[in-house]
């Protein structure tokens, strides 16, 4: 099923899905009673009542695919693991969300860090895990804090420990605060950092389900994939399956933000397109149009206006030529120089990238020297297709995505946006007026920056 | 760069912690180590540990670590200097970090952060002279959809304006209470490194504190439940009610 072309007719009501989400404005939405009162655990003791094979079975049936970018099945990735081995195996949740753009497992976090701790009772229950993981970015204490008393609390209650709900289910989690590093969000190098390491990542085959924490199998999931499966199980796969599309089943957040008039999170059926999005929401900000803006962070290709009527789930954006990503829907005006914006996110590339891998560390380097120079009127024409050279080295040639996301915003703004740097060029100089693209730009009395 | 290079003899060994300091941090070691089933593992929490301690990741603090996880000092100097967050140097109570990735930049974060520069007289990474702000630009911290963000000790300043900042910074330096929009009223950095370290904010109603969730949090989950398409946050420019230090500097 899709969901309705229609937008003017399609109330958000119709459009929208909010299940992570429908109870996040309760006062005290974080707590052990809040979730309790709203079906908590109640998707794990289902889960309880099934063989672990059979879970994995049903998660793997409910098409549910990887929040976190690439979109792989979470119940293959489960599958993998090789059972009666006799070594211990690990879950581990990747909630080091960094991605620039990505704003949803922090808020999830933040609102009900128990739809978390219960889907990774499901999914230690499912892989024969007693000893779980969650890999926190340092950088935001309030999370962490709410997830300190979600494991206290769930603790208190028997939701951890031992022989859990009379299920024969040990699992004890540990909560881990990294502390910066955009790369930890790199299933690899996470293992790596949380191994007390740089991280680094690492060459795959052997992927993590055969050889991953401690050179044990070990399950990386997203926060968002993880949270997602108590209402799995609780609701039924037939119920997940009736939203969305056939390969891109369920629901999800997408993160609004930028230049709209409402930016924040929108739970909705995979395969809502931005247009619809925009259209409930109030739109850009008053007096002003969508320029550019990503399906899912930094790293996924740039799109434009014309692409407004796109099914925002993973084949459509593929075949859109940009990836769902993390479904960060980052959206620029007019006020807002392209160029100014890649070379902002490629010194971000360029700082984070862990230098393991000489094209993506030379590169990197290499491409925020050139886009300086063109955004501050320096460059040369023959510099554009220095980029496109540079990124193309750059593009599938690392250890891991970072130098790919690296690429993106290089191939698709050049694709997109070309005429813009040569106007840059052939200017001496940016035609933009950055204080044009503030928040506060169109007050009636705009701040001035001393 | 501040970080000079300098060749020539070693340096010896880094001194041990007083007696009792140490006997107080191997206390808090045996229990993050006892939280992995491999004590390599807690290498960041143990550095997080040492900052709380010191401020900043220091020699003695390398020393420890790597006595306690039986690895080199040069094992665990690798290890801290990789991670963005591990200072290398003193800083201030309150580490103000303006995010200036690419969306928090456009929507102001870059003239946030020259106006706060201006304002305090201070670089990237330079602490006031009082020794209150450390002032820093970070990179996307997982807040696009309340842009421009700017952080203090990890707790969130949400809708930021210039005026907004200048006054954050201003309060701070005089010792008046500050609320983030998100996260608990403030600690002292070395307080905040001890949460990260993984030691529950003890403090009452810090784990409460903001409420649930934050405005743009719930846009969709009101619009939903019928409630219109309005603007949910704080207006922007936020937050309102300020006095005005237009044109200073």
């Amino acid at each position: 099923m899709t969901v309705a072309p229609e937008i003017h007719d399609a109330s958000p009501e119709k459009l929208l899905a909010p299940v992570l989400s429908a109870f996040w404005d309760e006062p005290r939405s974080w707590t052990l009673e809040t979730y309790l009162r709203h079906e908590g655990y109640e998707g794990a003791r289902k889960a309880f009542a099934m063989q672990p094979d059979e879970v994995i079975a049903y998660v793997k049936d409910s098409g549910l695919r990887g929040r976190g970018g690439a979109g792989f099945p979470t119940g293959m990735k489960w599958q993998f693991i090789p059972q009666g081995d006799g070594k211990p195996h690990y879950l581990v949740v990747n909630a080091d969300e960094s991605e620039p753009g990505t704003c949803k497992d922090i808020p999830l976090l933040f609102a009900n860090p128990h739809s978390l701790v219960e889907g990774m009772l499901i999914a230690s229950y499912a892989i024969r895990c007693s000893h779980a993981f969650v890999y926190l970015r340092g950088e935001t204490v309030p999370v962490l804090r709410r997830l300190h008393e979600a494991v206290r609390e769930a603790y208190a209650a028997g939701y951890l420990g031992r022989n859990i709900l009379g299920s024969g289910l040990d699992l004890d989690i540990t909560v881990h605060a990294g502390a910066g590093a955009y790369i930890c969000g790199e299933e690899t190098a996470l293992l790596d950092s949380l191994e007390g390491r740089r991280g680094q990542p690492r060459l795959r085959p052997p992927f993590p389900a055969v050889a991953g924490l401690y050179a044990c199998p070990t399950v990386v999931n997203n926060v968002e994939s993880i949270a997602s499966v108590p209402a799995i199980l609780n609701r039924g796969k037939e119920w997940f399956r009736s939203m969305g599309s056939e390969k891109s089943p369920g629901f999800t957040l997408y993160s609004l933000s930028g230049h709209v008039a409402n930016p924040g999170q929108y739970e909705a059926p995979l395969g809502i397109t931005l247009r619809q999005l925009l259209g409930m929401s109030g739109g850009m900000r008053p007096g002003h149009t969508l320029k550019f803006w990503t399906p899912g962070g930094s790293s996924t290709p740039l799109l434009t206006d014309e692409h407004l009527d796109v099914p925002l789930d993973y084949e459509a954006v593929g075949a859109a030529g940009s990836m769902l990503g993390t479904k960060a829907l980052q959206c620029f005006d007019e006020t807002t120089c392209v160029v100014r914006a890649v070379t902002r996110w490629t010194e971000f590339y360029a700082h984070e990238s862990c230098g393991k891998c000489t094209p993506c560390r030379e590169g990197t380097y290499w491409l925020v020297q050139l886009l300086r120079d063109i955004e501050a009127g320096k460059g040369r024409m023959a510099d554009l297709d220095k980029l496109a050279d540079i990124a193309d080295n750059i593009n599938g040639k690392s250890f891991c995505a970072l130098g790919d996301g690296a690429a993106s915003p290089i191939f698709s703004s050049l694709q997109y946006f070309r005429g813009e740097y040569e106007q840059h060029i052939k200017g001496k100089g940016c035609p933009f007026d950055p204080s044009k693209s503030t928040v506060w730009a169109d007050q009636p009395h705009p701040e001035v920056p001393a | 760069m501040k970080h000079e290079v300098r060749l020539g003899m070693p340096q010896l060994p880094a001194p041990d912690y007083p007696a009792e300091v140490r006997a107080r941090l191997e206390a808090d070691a045996a229990q993050l180590v006892g939280r992995y089933p491999d004590r390599r593992s807690a290498l960041l929490p143990l550095l997080h540990l040492v900052q709380a301690e010191e401020g900043y990741v220091t020699r003695t603090g390398i020393r420890f670590c790597a006595e306690q996880l039986g690895l080199t000092t040069a094992e665990v100097t690798a290890v801290s200097t990789f991670y963005t967050m591990y200072r290398r140097e003193q800083g201030g109570d309150y580490q103000v970090g303006v995010c200036t990735n690419t969306l928090c930049a456009v929507l102001g974060g870059d003239a946030i952060f020259g106006a706060l520069q201006q304002h305090l007289g201070v670089g990237n990474g330079e602490t006031t002279e009082d020794g209150k702000v450390t002032l820093e630009h970070i990179e996307c911290n997982a807040a696009c959809d309340y842009a421009p963000v700017v952080m203090v000790n990890w707790e969130f300043f949400d809708n930021q304006t210039v005026e907004s900042a200048k006054k954050l910074v201003d309060d701070l330096r005089a010792g008046r209470t500050v609320e983030p929009t998100r996260g608990a009223p403030l600690c002292t950095y070395r307080e905040t490194e001890r949460i990260l370290a993984g030691f529950p904010d003890e403090r009452p109603g810090a784990v409460e504190a903001s409420g649930g969730a934050g405005p743009a949090t719930l846009a969709g989950l009101r619009l939903a439940r019928g409630e219109g398409a309005h603007r949910v946050g704080p207006p922007r420019p936020a937050p309102p009610a300020q006095t005005s230090e237009e044109g200073e500097g």
